[in-house]
């Protein structure tokens, strides 16, 4: 197991440099320097902001500087905020968007569990045909597009809940942002379990559990979901990316300042180093999730491990 | 033959969409670009032929919706087939070359699926500024994981068959083998998945547009659409809710298609 999780965090290392280095060209080889937004500088003035920010450097150069910087958790002066870091500016943040996230997620696998391990047990009837509809619905209904219908529905017209985040305190603010971002992770794992269920329950050792005469939630509970959830579990890497790819929209239609809304802001206002140290970090999350997901992967189902 | 059904129906929404799509700003007597100051935010009606209202500048919702629907649709063929010829190559030589180089380029495959795409994009399109052609690349440079994957587990099935055999003894080189003998054999199940990333190529554009980073004014997509209705839904809920049903409408059929396609696909290859 030691050797099996070693050789994981061993993988995962030249991903995140492969991303690092992606991103890096990326928002160094566009045309125009950060700066250029403004109005035209004189030469001089010019240079001299390129030195203050070392953009006269060779890439390569740039490049290990910013590396080493970000190993020791420095992502650079934000061009946009001026004297903000932009560590300084994730860390106000992101605990924000964490605390909505991580609520949307948690949703998710309840309900999404729930209502897949449902339809599976009664296939074919009208539940396991509302949840598959459901499930379909909200697969195919965009964040930016739930996120806004729900506002004018429960906010505006019904004046159920707060339309924005600001103005609010206490937990209803919190019920149609996790709503939003979780409708989707519902929809797909309540898919993922009901066709995984319907697979277990097929299998030899379920019907010897039920010949030796358990109850159905018995033979649910102790034999069939453990190896039903694998596939869930797998899925959670990209959950948590489609997450924050929602939070993106989220944030920015209720109003919250959260690490989504700055990386909207800093891509209109071509905040360079902003953007770069963003997508660095979301990135570091879902690696980092997808390494936890394959060592959890490990020890629920030790084949894998000799594979 | 409840899947038949299903196909037919979502085909037939689909293609009466693009039609109206097609056809519509043609027929109406509005265009997509003229503002009228005297009509913002006019309800729908069929008095004055705005049968989708209009917007804050006085501009027809009815062809500005179809203009975005026709954007959605045709970034979405083209993006599917970028997804579709990196995916199938890709696929298909790792499936016929087999061994280190297939276990290299799969395990490739599966770094990046780790990575979170859409910030890519969206980080290619500010650096880059707004670009038409560079929407289409880059949405089908993200979708090509799963069809590369398919791809390649049939091709692993097909290579061992006798006919690939038969082929091989002839003298077919390799590329001929792939492209004349094995290629064939694919277009069933790539079919299917094309269906399927069609409705991710349209939300990943529709997201970009609702970002703004997507087509600029005065043209328009359903994903732009949706983003002006946010705006404006308190004073006209239809600029919100009239774009926002038909993307919705329009992924939930392609999802129903593909979903459908595949389930008799998979009937059939097991029979």
């Amino acid at each position: 197991m030691l050797r099996y999780t070693l050789l994981r965090i061993l993988g995962a290392i030249p991903t995140l440099l492969l991303v690092i280095a992606l991103a890096f060209l990326m928002v160094h080889a566009a045309p125009g320097g950060p700066f250029s937004n403004e109005r035209v500088l004189p030469e001089h003035v010019e240079e001299k902001i390129e030195k203050k920010y070392r953009l006269d450097e060779p890439l390569p150069k740039q490049f290990i500087r910013y590396v080493s910087g970000l190993v020791q958790g420095d992502l650079g002066p934000s061009y946009g905020y001026r004297d903000y870091d932009v560590d300084e500016l994730i860390a106000e943040t992101f605990p924000r968007s964490l605390r909505i996230g991580a609520l949307a997620i948690t949703l998710a696998l309840l309900l999404g569990m729930a209502a897949g391990t449902v339809a599976a047990l009664r296939q074919g009837s009208w539940l396991d045909k509302f949840v598959m509809g459901f499930s379909m619905t909200g697969l195919s209904i965009p964040v930016f597009v739930v996120a806004p219908v729900l506002v004018l529905l429960f906010a505006v017209k019904l004046h159920w809940l707060p339309a924005g985040w600001t103005s609010q305190t206490g937990i209803s603010r919190y019920v149609l942002p996790v709503i939003t971002l979780a409708l989707p992770q519902i929809a797909y794992i309540a898919r993922l379990t009901r066709a995984s269920m319907i697979d277990v329950l097929g299998r030899d050792f379920v019907r010897t559990a039920r010949a030796q005469g358990l109850g159905t939630a018995t033979v649910v509970r102790v034999h069939a979901l453990r190896p039903a959830m694998l596939p869930v579990l797998s899925y959670l890497g990209p959950a948590v990316a489609a997450v924050l790819t929602g939070s993106v929209v989220v944030e920015e239609i209720f109003g919250i300042s959260g690490m989504g809304q700055l990386f909207v802001r800093g891509a209109s206002n071509r905040d360079y180093t902003l953007v770069l140290g963003i997508v660095i970090t979301y990135a570091t999350l879902i690696i980092a999730l997808n390494l936890i997901v394959d060592i959890l992967y490990g020890i629920i189902d030790p084949r894998v491990r000799y594979r | 033959m409840r899947a038949g059904r299903g196909i037919r129906v979502t085909g037939g929404i689909l293609i009466v969409v693009a039609i109206t799509a097609l056809v519509g700003p043609w027929i109406s007597p509005h265009d997509y670009f003229t503002t009228n100051f005297d009509r913002p935010l006019a309800p729908p009606s069929l008095g004055d032929m705005h049968l989708f209202g209009t917007d804050d500048l006085g501009r027809d919702l009815f062809v500005r919706t179809m203009l975005g629907i026709r954007v959605s649709l045709l970034v979405a063929i083209v993006a599917s087939f970028v997804s579709l010829v990196i995916g199938v190559a890709y696929g298909a030589i790792a499936g016929f070359v087999g061994g280190r180089v297939d276990a290299a380029m799969m395990r490739f495959v599966d770094t990046l699926y780790a990575l979170p795409f859409i910030f890519f994009v969206i980080l290619l399109m500010v650096a880059f500024e707004r670009n038409f052609l560079l929407i289409f690349v880059a949405i089908g440079a993200i979708n090509w994981l799963d069809m590369a994957r398919i791809v390649r587990g049939q091709t692993l099935g097909l290579r061992e068959r006798e006919f690939v055999e038969a082929a091989r003894l002839m003298g077919a080189s390799p590329l001929r083998i792939i492209f004349r003998h094995i290629a064939p054999n694919l277009v069933g199940i790539v079919i299917v998945y094309v269906t399927l990333t069609i409705p991710q190529a349209i939300l990943v554009e529709s997201f970009l547009s609702y970002l703004g980073l997507g087509v600029q004014e005065p043209q328009t997509s359903l994903g732009a659409l949706v983003e002006n209705g946010v705006k404006l839904m308190e004073s006209a809920s239809w600029a919100l809710l009239i774009p926002a049903t038909l993307l919705a409408l329009i992924l939930m059929c392609f999802n129903f298609l593909g979903d459908g396609l595949r389930d008799q696909f998979d009937a059939r290859s097991l029979s």
